[in-house]
C-alpha cells in the first residue's frame, strides 16, 4: 500500500491547483451563488469532522488522567499530561529507535534510488523496462512472504534485532516508490543541461552529483519524506525481525501495549499521538514539495 | 503506486520520446569504428553502474524472498532447523496440510469478505466524496488535503485508536449510541465472532477512503468541462451526466483503483493484528494473518511459507488483471 500512498499524494497537489483556483474570486465558469458555495463548505467540514473524529478522539483520550478509563469526557476540558509522561518514559527509547531507523532508511533509499532513477530516466539503459516491470511486480508481493524468508536469512547472518537489519528491510517500502517518483521527475528534466556539463568534461558521477541532484532536489525531498513515513509506520518487519526488546520501534511498542489488557488508555493514546507527529508534519510539508515538484516540471 | 507508475509513464511519454528521437538521430551518422564501439561499451557499463545498486537491492529483498519462500514451502522448516541447519524435503506435504486444514476455508472466506467489503466501501464513499469535491467552494483544497490524514497515520496507530473507540464498555461508539438510546448495552464490536469482521472491515474502509478519494478526484479533474457543458445542452444533468459522462470517462482510473485496492487489501496484516489479532475464535483470520501465525507464533515456517505462496498466487491473478487494465488505460 505504501507506494500507493505516495502516488496519490503526488497527484493531489496537481489536482488541488485547479480546485483552489476555482475558489479564487476570478472564475471564468459561471458559479453558484456565494451562499450555496459556503453551504458546500459547511458540508465538507462536516465530512471532515466525521472522518477525523478518531484523530480527535486519540488526542482527547491522550489528555485524560491516567487510569480513568471508564468515562473519557467528550472534551479535554482539564488536560492532563500524565499519559505523555508515561508514554515518554516507557516508549521514548522506542521513538528514538524508530527515528534512527527511519533516517537510516531515508539515506539508504535515496542513495540507491536516485542514481537508479537517473539511469532509467536519462540513459534509457537497456533493460530499463525489465527493471520497471520488476518494481511494479514487487508491489504485489505480500510483506509476510518477504518477512518469512528474511527471518531465516537474518537469523543466519545475525541481523535479527539489529538496527542495520531493520533499515535494510524497511527500505523495501521506500526504494521502489522513490525510484518511480524521482524518475518521473527526472523525465521532465531538460537533458541539454546534463549534455552541456558532459561536453564541458564532467564525468558521469560529477554530472550526476553537481547537476542532476540539485536540479531534482524537490523530488528527492518528496521521496525522502515518504520513505521516512513508510519506515516510521513499518510494523511487519518490526514484528517479525525482532525477538527481544533490544531494538524495538514504536509501532511494535504500541502493539505490545494493546496486545495485553489495557487499563491505561491515556498512555497508549499519548504514544499514538507521538507516533503520528511525522504524518502530521508530512501532511503540511510534503504538500509544498509535491506542489513545487509538479509546477517545476510544468514550467519546463 | 502502480497508479503512479501509470501516471508517470503517461507523463513521461513526451519526454522519453524526445530523447529516443535524439538517439535515433545520432545512430544513422554513427559508422562505428572499433574505438568508438569500445567507448560506447564503456559508456554503457558506466550507465549501468548507476542502476546496479537498485537491481541488487531488489534482487535481495524481493527476488530472493520469493524464491526462498517457495523453497521453504517444500521443506519441513521449523525452529529445529535453526539449530541443526537441516530442513528435510517434504514435497507437497506443507501445502496438503495447510490447504486441508479447516482454518484454510475460514481464512479464505474471511480474506474474500474483508477484501470485497473494504474495497466496496472505500470505493463508493471515496467516489461520492470525489464527486462532491469537484464542486467549487471556499476552502475546498485545504479540506480535501486534511482528509488524507487517516491514510498517513501508521496503521498500528489507527488500530490502537479504533480499539479504544470500539471498546465494548467505555468506547466512544457505544457511548454515542447509548446516549442516542439506540442501544442499551454495549455492543461487543471486536469481541463477538459475528461482529468482529464487520468492525475490521469498517476500520479498513476508513483508512482507504482518502486513497480512493484522491485518485478518483484526480481522474475527475481530467474530464474536460466542455463535455458536461455539451451534455447539459442535451439535458444530461445530475445523475444522468454522471452515468453517461463521468462514469465512462472515469473507467480507466476506476479499473486501476479497484485492482490496486484488491492487491493491497489482500496483504493487510497490521490492521487485523492490531484490532483483533485474528480472533475472536479466528473470526477475523485471513490468509495473511494465518501465514504470520504459522510462521511466527507456531514456528512452522514451511507451512507459513506455503500459505504465503497461496497469497502470492492470488495476488498475481489480480496483478495480471491490473497490468491488462493499466495497459488499456494507457492505450485510451
Amino acid at each position: 500500500m505504501t507506494t500507493t500512498k505516495i502516488t496519490s499524494r503526488r497527484s493531489a497537489p496537481g489536482s488541488s491547483a485547479p480546485a483552489s483556483a476555482g475558489s479564487a474570486p476570478h472564475n471564468a465558469k459561471p458559479s453558484p451563488s456565494e451562499k450555496k458555495k459556503w453551504g458546500y463548505t459547511v458540508l465538507a467540514i462536516f465530512f471532515l469532522a466525521v472522518m477525523l473524529f478518531p484523530v480527535y478522539w486519540m488526542i482527547n483520550a491522550s489528555l485524560q488522567p491516567n487510569g480513568t478509563t471508564l468515562e473519557t469526557s467528550w472534551l479535554p476540558l482539564k488536560p492532563n499530561f500524565s499519559g505523555y509522561a508515561t508514554a515518554i518514559s516507557e516508549q521514548g527509547g522506542n521513538l528514538g529507535t524508530s527515528l534512527i531507523i527511519s533516517l537510516g532508511s531515508v539515506a539508504l533509499s535515496l542513495a540507491i534510488a536516485a542514481p537508479a532513477a537517473y539511469a532509467l530516466a536519462y540513459f534509457k539503459v537497456r533493460g530499463a523496462g525489465v527493471v520497471l516491470f520488476a518494481i511494479l511486480i514487487s508491489q504485489m508481493i505480500p510483506g509476510i512472504v518477504v518477512a518469512n524468508a528474511l527471518y531465516t536469512a537474518y537469523n543466519d547472518l545475525g541481523l535479527l534485532n539489529s538496527i542495520p537489519g531493520l533499515i535494510l528491510a524497511d527500505s523495501s517500502h521506500g526504494i521502489p516508490f522513490a525510484i518511480l517518483i524521482i524518475r518521473a521527475f527526472m523525465n521532465g528534466m531538460p537533458s541539454s543541461v546534463i549534455e552541456a556539463a558532459r561536453v564541458d568534461g564532467a564525468g558521469h558521477v560529477r554530472a550526476f552529483w553537481s547537476i542532476v541532484v540539485p536540479l531534482s532536489r524537490n523530488s528527492l525531498i518528496t521521496a525522502g519524506l515518504f520513505t521516512f513515513l513508510f519506515t516510521w509506520s513499518d510494523f511487519l518487519f518490526a514484528l517479525t525481525l525482532t525477538t527481544t526488546e533490544a531494538v524495538r520501534p514504536v509501532t511494535l511498542g504500541i502493539f505490545q501495549y494493546i496486545g495485553a489488557y489495557v487499563n491505561d488508555w491515556s498512555s497508549v493514546m499519548a504514544t499514538a499521538v507521538l507516533a503520528s507527529i511525522p504524518a502530521i508534519i508530512l501532511l503540511v510539508a510534503a504538500q509544498k514539495y509535491i506542489a513545487a515538484g509538479t509546477t517545476g516540471g510544468a514550467v519546463k | 503506486m502502480s497508479l503512479t507508475t501509470d501516471v508517470s509513464r503517461a507523463k513521461s511519454r513526451p519526454g522519453s520520446e524526445r530523447t529516443r528521437g535524439g538517439e535515433a538521430g545520432q545512430d544513422p551518422q554513427a559508422t562505428p569504428t572499433r574505438g568508438r564501439r569500445n567507448r560506447k561499451t564503456r559508456e554503457r557499463v558506466f550507465q549501468w553502474l548507476f542502476l546496479v545498486p537498485a537491481v541488487i537491492y531488489m534482487a535481495l529483498f524481493f527476488g530472493y524472498p520469493v524464491v526462498k519462500n517457495v523453497v521453504m514451502s517444500f521443506q519441513d522448516y521449523t525452529t529445529a532447523t535453526f539449530f541443526t541447519g537441516e530442513a528435510p524435503w517434504v514435497g507437497l506435504a506443507n501445502y496438503a496440510k495447510v490447504l486441508s486444514s479447516s482454518l484454510f476455508s475460514t481464512s479464505l472466506l474471511n480474506t474474500a469478505l474483508f477484501t470485497i467489503g473494504s474495497i466496496a466501501g472505500q470505493f463508493v464513499i471515496g467516489l461520492a466524496l470525489a464527486v462532491f469535491f469537484r464542486r467549487r467552494f471556499p476552502l475546498n483544497g485545504i479540506l480535501r488535503s486534511l482528509l488524507l490524514l487517516p491514510w498517513l497515520l501508521p496503521l498500528i496507530v489507527s488500530s490502537a485508536v479504533w480499539r479504544w473507540i470500539l471498546d465494548k464498555d467505555s468506547g466512544a461508539l457505544n457511548r454515542f449510541l447509548g446516549q442516542l438510546h439506540i442501544v442499551d448495552t454495549g455492543i461487543p464490536w471486536l469481541t463477538s465472532t459475528s461482529l468482529a469482521l464487520i468492525a475490521v472491515v469498517g476500520v479498513n474502509i476508513w483508512i482507504g477512503i482518502p486513497f480512493n478519494l484522491t485518485i478518483l478526484y484526480g481522474g475527475l479533474q481530467e474530464i474536460p468541462d466542455e463535455l458536461y457543458e455539451a451534455g447539459s445542452l442535451d439535458g444530461a444533468t445530475g445523475w444522468k451526466s454522471f452515468r453517461h459522462i463521468t462514469w465512462p470517462m472515469l473507467r480507466p482510473v476506476v479499473n486501476v483503483v479497484l485492482v490496486l485496492g484488491v492487491v493491497y487489501t489482500l496483504k493487510v496484516l497490521d490492521i487485523i493484528l492490531g484490532l483483533t489479532n485474528g480472533g475472536p475464535a479466528n473470526s477475523t483470520q485471513t490468509i495473511a494473518t494465518q501465514s504470520y501465525r504459522l510462521s511466527f507464533q507456531e514456528f512452522k515456517f514451511g507451512e507459513g511459507a506455503a500459505l504465503g505462496d497461496v497469497l502470492v498466487i492470488i495476488s498475481l491473478v489480480f496483478a495480471v488483471l491490473y497490468l491488462r487494465a493499466s495497459r488499456r488505460s494507457i492505450d485510451e
